[in-house]
């Protein structure tokens, strides 16, 4: 950028203080409003294609057991969840929802936990990082899903001191299985982000590596944990719904999802309650992890992490 | 030199003024009632402190901004329609090369977008890239190349639908001084060679001297031009630089940088 | 030469050490398949039925394979849209900030019930769907992200906005469409794996893994995983190598 660019720059006042979450907020609730639009756009497409469905053959069922009328799903969520019973499909998915958030909420932490610990173990040792990165990297490739059926193998089985495993620990070991590795990785690099001349003015200080971290090294990668702390959230809440799903674990909303599923014949929009469910779920999640966002990078300079 | 006056006129701004963000609370008069003439053949600096608007001048002339007010004739025709036919280069100050074609192929870009042939544009750029001394990197990648020699590719590049004209904003802003001095004789030599009209922004007094047959002088808030110093030091050697008349010069624009501040002004103010 | 075996041998010392200590657990707590298989068992099963390893792969990775590829051509599309026309940005770049906490691969059953579950169809459209954000929000960055300087430049010469997306924009989102195939390709892996869980034809890894492990049959069940960690490390491996013949000139410092 040239210098004398400020001129231009004027056209477009460099965000103060003040100004920064006013603007963050206005392009945060224009995004909302045209992803409201995009959704009221799906819904036309489906009752479209419903209708053209009708008309000519299409290469997949239109029926209204397969898709049924946007309005069905909406009475969907008022429906009992069984004959004669005092819990709406609502209740239910809304509870399972908030029970599969709580262990991926666990599987986050403990996921981020560790995740933040292989970092600065592998920031501080250059062999641990030569040797252990090329895995960590190669597990961000690999399907670690896979081994979510296994993992039910566990449940119930072993007890590791006065805690009796369950398979509920299960899916949040394999959420946090999934979230720990995005997290290593972006705190690796966060932790990697000083320059040689902050480290030298540390060094001339006589700063311990202690304090060359939680003064220096710690503050200087928080422009980095977040975006991984998103990934890793993200990762939670798939990890926690696909557990579920391949272990059937009850109680979640991924087993509801499949319980829902077996009940189209009968009541077909009760499934797409639980799908809405669980994307409620995902953005509930991303929600959370916003919010810790605004308040871990509260001081820092906003262009960046926009 | 070539300063001599000749008839024909290659810039003409008459009552240029631009106005960012008209009537916001965040209004800038970038630039307000310039006039400004460059003879063919002239070397014309503008300098100024950072947001007195030289840059955004440039851009008007160069038709990638418009004026709010004023008109702007470049080579006898208005702006917009000079920017069609091409009638003026340009270099930045990044090299804004392009890091997926070769240095050749960066070269033969703006005659790529003018239909020229294969053959005829290759040609052109090979002539260009030895003109600028650079002819053994036409088959490398950019950033395989030192920040001057980016720069002399970029200048191949502007050189090359040989306009009458180049627009030149701070191109040697982001190199280190020797190369930079080197820089500033190899300008001068292509322009010995080719005669082009050239108006450069630079924020540094004697860079301005020692290439210019005029410096403009501008301040900020609003964007306007304060003094026009003219500067004859014949043909230009590295023993210019030394020379008395040099420093005097660069002492005339120092203190007519100064003047807006409320220093003294002893600077001979030329027409403009 | 020095340098490439001190950065190889320490994962394959750390690599090593961890199998052993995995081998070594297993021994000594005698601990059942059903918890932790050891690595000579996973191995025996592994390289004893290779044939079926890689036929299992085959389906899994064909299902993959069409996914990504339909749902990268859908993001080129889109992101080509969305650069043309900033309503397309407008309505589909929330949308895809959104759904990356969502997990689409929920969507299966809905799509089982809408197409034929017999056929491979659900598990692509899915794999299509996770494909189609990563790529449409990594290609519309590159095609909108370009340096000022050089939009100012291509204005100076007169350049169209076509000739602008040609010369410049489309070679500007080369490294952000890899970007995007990087994080995508082992994603089309995950989900053509997981959308086997949700039913359907028995053929795949996630099938297989799943009924192996009903059937107490944990050795292989474990020789399933590794087999899908090769699936999905090749994908990667591929991705990376098209870049590297595509594309020479990502990854090096940007000339200024």
């Amino acid at each position: 950028m040239t210098e004398d660019s400020g001129v231009q720059v004027a056209s477009e006042p460099r965000p103060g203080r003040q100004g920064t979450v006013g603007r963050r907020f206005r392009r945060g609730l224009t995004g909302v409003l045209w992803a409201l639009a995009g959704m009221l756009l799906t819904v036309l497409m489906w009752e479209l294609v419903k209708l053209v469905g009708t008309i000519v053959s299409l290469p997949f069922t239109t029926s209204d057991q397969a898709m049924p009328h946007v309005w069905t799903m909406v009475q969907g969520f008022g429906q009992p969840e069984v004959r004669g019973s005092d819990t709406t499909v609502l209740q239910a998915v809304v509870s399972a929802a908030a029970y599969s958030l709580l262990v991926a909420l666990g599987g986050f932490v403990i996921g981020v936990g560790v995740g933040l610990l292989l970092a600065i173990v592998m920031q501080r040792f250059a062999f641990m990082e030569r040797g252990l990165l090329p895995f960590v990297i190669a597990s961000q490739t690999v399907p670690l899903i896979a081994l979510a059926p296994l993992i039910t193998g566990i449940g119930n089985r072993i007890s590791i001191g006065p805690i009796q495993w369950n398979t509920t620990y299960s899916v949040m070991f394999i959420a946090a299985y999934l979230a720990f590795f995005p997290m290593s990785v972006g705190a690796l690099r966060g932790l990697q982000a000083p320059t040689a001349t902050s480290l030298e003015l540390m060094r001339s200080y006589a700063a311990n590596p202690r304090q060359v971290l939680w003064k220096l090294r710690f503050p200087a990668s928080l422009p980095y944990l977040v975006p991984a702390m998103k990934v890793s959230a993200a990762a939670a809440v798939v990890g926690t719904v696909v557990a579920e799903i391949s272990t059937g674990v009850r109680g979640g909303i991924g087993r509801l999802i499949i319980e829902y599923a077996r009940e189209t014949t009968s009541q077909p929009a009760k499934v797409y309650v639980a799908v809405f469910g669980a994307i409620a779920l995902g953005l509930v999640a991303a929600g959370l992890v916003t919010a810790l966002d605004v308040y871990l990078t509260r001081n820092l300079p906003k262009e960046s992490t926009a | 030199m070539s300063a001599a006056p000749t008839s024909t006129v290659a810039v003409q701004a008459a009552g240029v003024s631009k106005v960012f963000n008209e009537g916001l609370a965040n209004e800038v008069t970038a630039l307000q009632d310039i006039d400004l003439s460059v003879r063919e053949g002239e070397f014309v600096s503008l300098i100024g402190p950072s947001g007195c608007g030289k840059s955004t001048l440039l851009r008007v002339i160069a038709d990638l901004t418009h004026p709010t007010q004023g008109t702007i004739e470049v080579a006898g025709m208005p702006a917009a329609a000079a920017r069609e036919q091409q009638r003026y280069g340009m270099a930045f100050q990044q090299a804004a090369l392009f890091d997926w074609r070769t240095v050749r192929r960066n070269v033969e870009l703006p005659l790529e977008l003018q239909g020229w042939s294969k053959d005829r544009r290759q040609a052109r750029a090979m002539e260009l890239l030895e003109m600028v001394q650079l002819a053994d990197f036409a088959s490398h990648r950019p950033w395989e190349l030192s920040g001057g020699m980016q720069q002399r590719v970029a200048i191949a590049r502007s050189l090359a639908v040989d306009p009458p004209l180049l627009l030149m904003d701070e191109p040697f802003g982001a190199l280190d001084e020797m190369t930079r001095e080197r820089m500033q004789n190899e300008l001068l030599r292509i322009r010995e060679e080719t005669g082009k009209s050239i108006i450069f922004v630079t924020h540094s007094i004697p860079e301005a001297v020692y290439l210019s047959d005029r410096v403009v002088v501008m301040s900020p808030r609003p964007g306007r031009i304060t003094h026009v110093v003219p500067v004859d030091l014949g043909p230009r050697n590295e023993d210019t630089r030394e020379a008395d008349a040099f420093f005097d010069a660069v002492t005339a624009v120092r203190e007519a940088l100064r003047g807006h501040g409320g220093g003294t002004v002893r600077a001979k103010a030329g027409e403009v | 030469m020095g340098g490439r075996l001190r950065s190889v041998w320490p994962p394959l010392l750390i690599g090593f050490l961890f199998l052993a200590a995995w081998q070594l657990l297993v021994i000594v707590q005698d601990l059942k398949p059903y918890l932790l298989p050891a690595p000579s068992l996973i191995a025996s099963n592994f390289f004893g039925d290779l044939g079926l390893m890689s036929s299992t792969a085959i389906y899994t990775g064909t299902t993959a394979l069409l996914g990504l590829a339909f749902g990268t051509i859908l993001g080129i599309v889109a992101a080509l849209l969305a650069a043309r026309f900033s309503i397309v940005n407008n309505i589909v770049t929330p949308l895809a900030a959104g759904l990356a906490a969502v997990p689409i691969i929920a969507l299966t059953p809905i799509l089982n019930n809408m197409f034929n579950i017999t056929s491979r169809t659900p598990r692509v459209l899915v794999t299509v769907i996770i494909v189609f954000f990563p790529m449409f929000v990594n290609i519309t960055r590159g095609l909108l992200q370009v340096q000022p300087v050089q939009l100012e430049l291509m204005r100076s010469m007169n350049a169209s906005p076509r000739t602008v997306l040609r010369i410049l924009r489309i070679p500007n989102a080369v490294p952000f469409f890899f970007t995007g195939l990087k994080v995508a390709a082992p994603l089309a892996v995950i989900a053509a794996l997981v959308a086997e869980y949700f039913g359907g034809p028995q053929e795949g890894l996630g099938s297989r893994i799943a009924s192996s492990a009903a059937n107490t049959a944990y050795g292989r069940a474990w020789a399933y995983v590794v087999a899908s960690i090769i699936l999905g490390l090749l994908f990667y491996l591929a991705v990376l190598a098209v870049e590297r013949w595509t594309a020479p000139w990502v990854g090096h410092r940007r000339s200024t």
